[in-house]
């Protein structure tokens, strides 16, 4: 008897929340609002950092890299013709190799400004001259074929691998293994080609460059047909550029290690450079500065959230005061007729929790709808986590209870009598 | 517990019922003793704020009396809590009131019911006994029907349904056919007749003269007082 009780009570709430449609309605709205706000902004969050964080781990969460920086112009230099040479040097990969016994691996690497043609089409991707390492540390996954080996960088072979996007825009019909494509003006073959990933944000191309994918040819092969020095033409001037590496990757023996080489690192490459024409990047440093991010993005999301949920609780546990006031004859009428105090709870509850369990549902039906439209609309990752919207109802079930107990309870506290007398 | 005769189905000893209202105090009821036996059929008559409603108030238990002994089918209400209270006067008393006092969202079924979900082991035949109280007072056709689709007689009749179906030994009627016309008084106190004469304890507040004859005795009230009883000879 006591579950028909509560069934009852239920449809006794329903009813009388049904005999005011729109009030209801408007009194759901806070909640509703409130509760797609929370499922909405944690999966734009949690989506947000998602990518954030696999980026990260393309680079390599064991991996040191040290890059060349272009340093700050210097205004007292010749403007005519002059030949810019800073970053990363041959020997401080030699030094890098030496010095650490915690590197396990280390792949240099120079990024060259070439064409890049088969037959009648072209690509300008970035070529990169690299060693073999070069797979192992990046994780790279090969589509076709076979990555560069020892042997190719030992002997200068014209061999090279293409990227996915390059291979396709090169040759989207055939298969490119064994194909020669023309890097400048030098003839390679295609022994490899590699899968897609996701773009990092640090390896874009400066904006307007126009260069999509990769190349990846031998690094001695690089050295031999184009050298270090490269002709830029910026701003009607020519500009030389010398730069023996553009990257050096560490792969480093242990997670632990991570930070110690980084800073044996800083601490090698700033007694050997006058200036800071490099930068160290520590994907797991980029890591934990993305969860601490992810931290406070949910802390101020937390917040909204939970000032939207309260307000929408205060507008509710408004209007059922009203109520109350409004039916205190009802209440009257039926403590006269053997109402028990908790009855009279039971029934006032049982509508805010029905007014808030409604506009939380709707809530949560709003809140993964949004998701949806921010991925199609402003290509974001979105990631409703399961857990997202059982939160959501329980914070609405908890909002009814909360914010109704007060109302239900001045309901039930009414004297009988004085509350058959009012009118 | 002497005087009490086994057939009583209220006894008030000293009911005092005083009203505190800021620095002044109203004394609505100032020291009532009288026991009503079962199946008796009383009216209860007196000038308007003599404390008729009070003192029903008090016998139907949704008031408590500031002083004094009231026992209601051998529980005395003091020792009662809220809850056995309330459980009390939903299983032992039938209250019908001047304007009344139906549910407006209920439909008649539902109000005629509404005593029965409140009891804690609630009769399992109500409903075949609503559709049965509601034959007898002619409203088998308008169970669906919500209150302000019904005239005031109707109304009224409803109510007494719903006092009912718990099956109480007592009925109390505040002024029940004061907002009706003497046609449908007559209807209405004819009903009451018939439930006294079925073995109901009624106890009707009233100031018409000729509605209180109907009862076995009139209790006049006067200034919180028993002014007097007076036996009916019918
Ligand atoms: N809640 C209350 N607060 C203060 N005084 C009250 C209250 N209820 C009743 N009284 C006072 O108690 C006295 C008795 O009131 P009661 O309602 O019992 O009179 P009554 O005999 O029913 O009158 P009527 O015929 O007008 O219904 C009156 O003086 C009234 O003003
Ligand atoms: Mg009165």
């Amino acid at each position: 008897m006591k579950g028909n009780a509560l069934t009852r009570s239920i449809q006794l709430g329903v009813k009388s929340l049904l005999l005011h449609k729109l009030r209801s309605l408007l009194t759901s709205l806070g909640v509703l609002f409130g509760v797609s706000s929370v499922i909405a902004m944690l999966a734009i969050g949690e989506g947000a950092s998602q990518a954030a964080q696999e980026q990260i781990k393309q680079l390599g969460s064991q991996n040191v890299i040290l890059r060349s920086v272009k340093p700050p112009d210097n205004p007292s230099s010749d403007q005519e013709s002059r030949v810019l040479s800073y970053g990363l040097t041959h020997d401080d990969y030699s030094r890098v190799v030496e010095t650490f016994p915690w590197v396990r691996n280390a792949v240099a690497l120079r990024q060259l400004q070439q064409e890049v043609r088969y037959q009648d089409r072209q690509a300008r991707p970035r070529v990169l001259a690299t060693e073999a390492g070069y797979q192992t540390t990046t994780g790279r996954l090969l589509y076709e074929g076979r990555f560069l080996t020892e042997r190719d960088v030992d002997s200068i072979a014209n061999v090279c691998v293409l990227g996915y996007e390059v291979a396709r825009s090169l040759m989207p019909l055939e298969s490119p293994i064994g194909k020669s494509v023309k890097v400048g003006a030098e003839y390679f073959r295609v022994v490899g080609t590699l899968l897609p990933r996701i773009p990092i944000g640090d390896d874009q191309p400066a904006a307007g460059a126009q260069v999509t994918g990769e190349v990846l040819i031998p690094i001695s092969t690089g050295a031999r047909w184009f050298g270090e020095m490269q002709v830029k033409l910026r701003a009607g001037s020519r500009e030389m550029e010398e730069v023996q590496l553009h990257e050096i990757i560490l792969q480093v023996d242990l997670p632990e290690n991570v930070e110690r080489t980084a800073a044996a690192c800083r601490e090698m490459l700033s007694r050997n450079h006058q200036e800071k024409d490099y930068e160290v990047v520590v994907p797991l440093e980029l890591l934990a500065r993305a969860e601490e991010t992810k931290r406070i993005f949910n802390i101020v999301l937390g917040s909204i959230a939970g000032i939207s949920l309260l307000v929408g609780g205060i507008g509710i546990m408004n209007v059922m005061l009203a109520t109350v006031t409004e039916r205190t004859r009802e209440i009257g009428i039926r403590r006269a007729l053997g109402a028990k105090q908790r009855h009279i709870v039971l029934q006032f509850l049982v509508e805010t929790v029905v007014l808030s369990v409604g506009g939380g549902l709707a809530g949560i039906a709003l809140g993964l709808a949004i998701p949806l439209g921010v991925e199609h609309f402003a290509d974001m990752e979105t990631l409703v986590e399961p857990t997202a919207p059982l939160l959501a109802f329980g914070i609405s079930v908890s909002i009814g209870l909360l914010f109704g107990i007060y109302p239900a309870w001045r309901a039930a506290k009414m004297d009988p009598v004085e509350a058959l007398r009012h009118e | 517990m002497a005087e009490t005769t086994a057939k009583a189905v209220a006894e008030l000893r000293d009911i005092r019922r005083t009203y505190v209202m800021g620095s002044t105090e109203v004394r609505a009821l100032k020291g009532i003793n009288v026991s009503f036996g079962a199946g008796e059929y009383w009216a209860i008559m007196g000038s308007s704020g003599s404390g008729k409603s009070t003192l029903l108030n008090i016998l139907g238990g949704v008031d408590r009396p500031t002083s004094g002994e009231y026992v209601v089918n051998g529980h005395e209400i003091s020792t009662l809590n809220d809850d056995e209270l309330s459980e009390m006067r939903g299983r032992e008393i039938g209250f019908i009131f001047q304007s009344f006092n139906l549910i407006p969202q209920l439909n008649m079924l539902e109000n005629i019911l509404v005593p029965v979900f409140y009891q804690d082991n609630p009769r399992p035949d109500a409903n075949e006994r609503a559709h049965m109280l509601a034959e007898r007072l002619g409203l088998a056709d308008r169970l669906d029907h919500r209150p302000n689709e019904l005239s005031g007689g109707q109304q009224q009749r409803v109510a007494i349904a719903r006092s009912l179906i718990n099956d109480p030994p007592l009925l109390l009627a505040d002024e029940a056919t004061g907002n009706l016309d003497s046609q449908t008084t007559d209807e209405i106190l004819k009903l009451f007749d018939e439930l006294h004469n079925e073995g109901k304890t009624i106890l009707l507040v009233t100031h018409e003269k000729e509605v209180g004859e109907h009862a076995e005795r009139i209790l006049h009230l006067k200034d919180g007082l028993i002014d007097g009883i007076v036996e009916n000879h019918r």
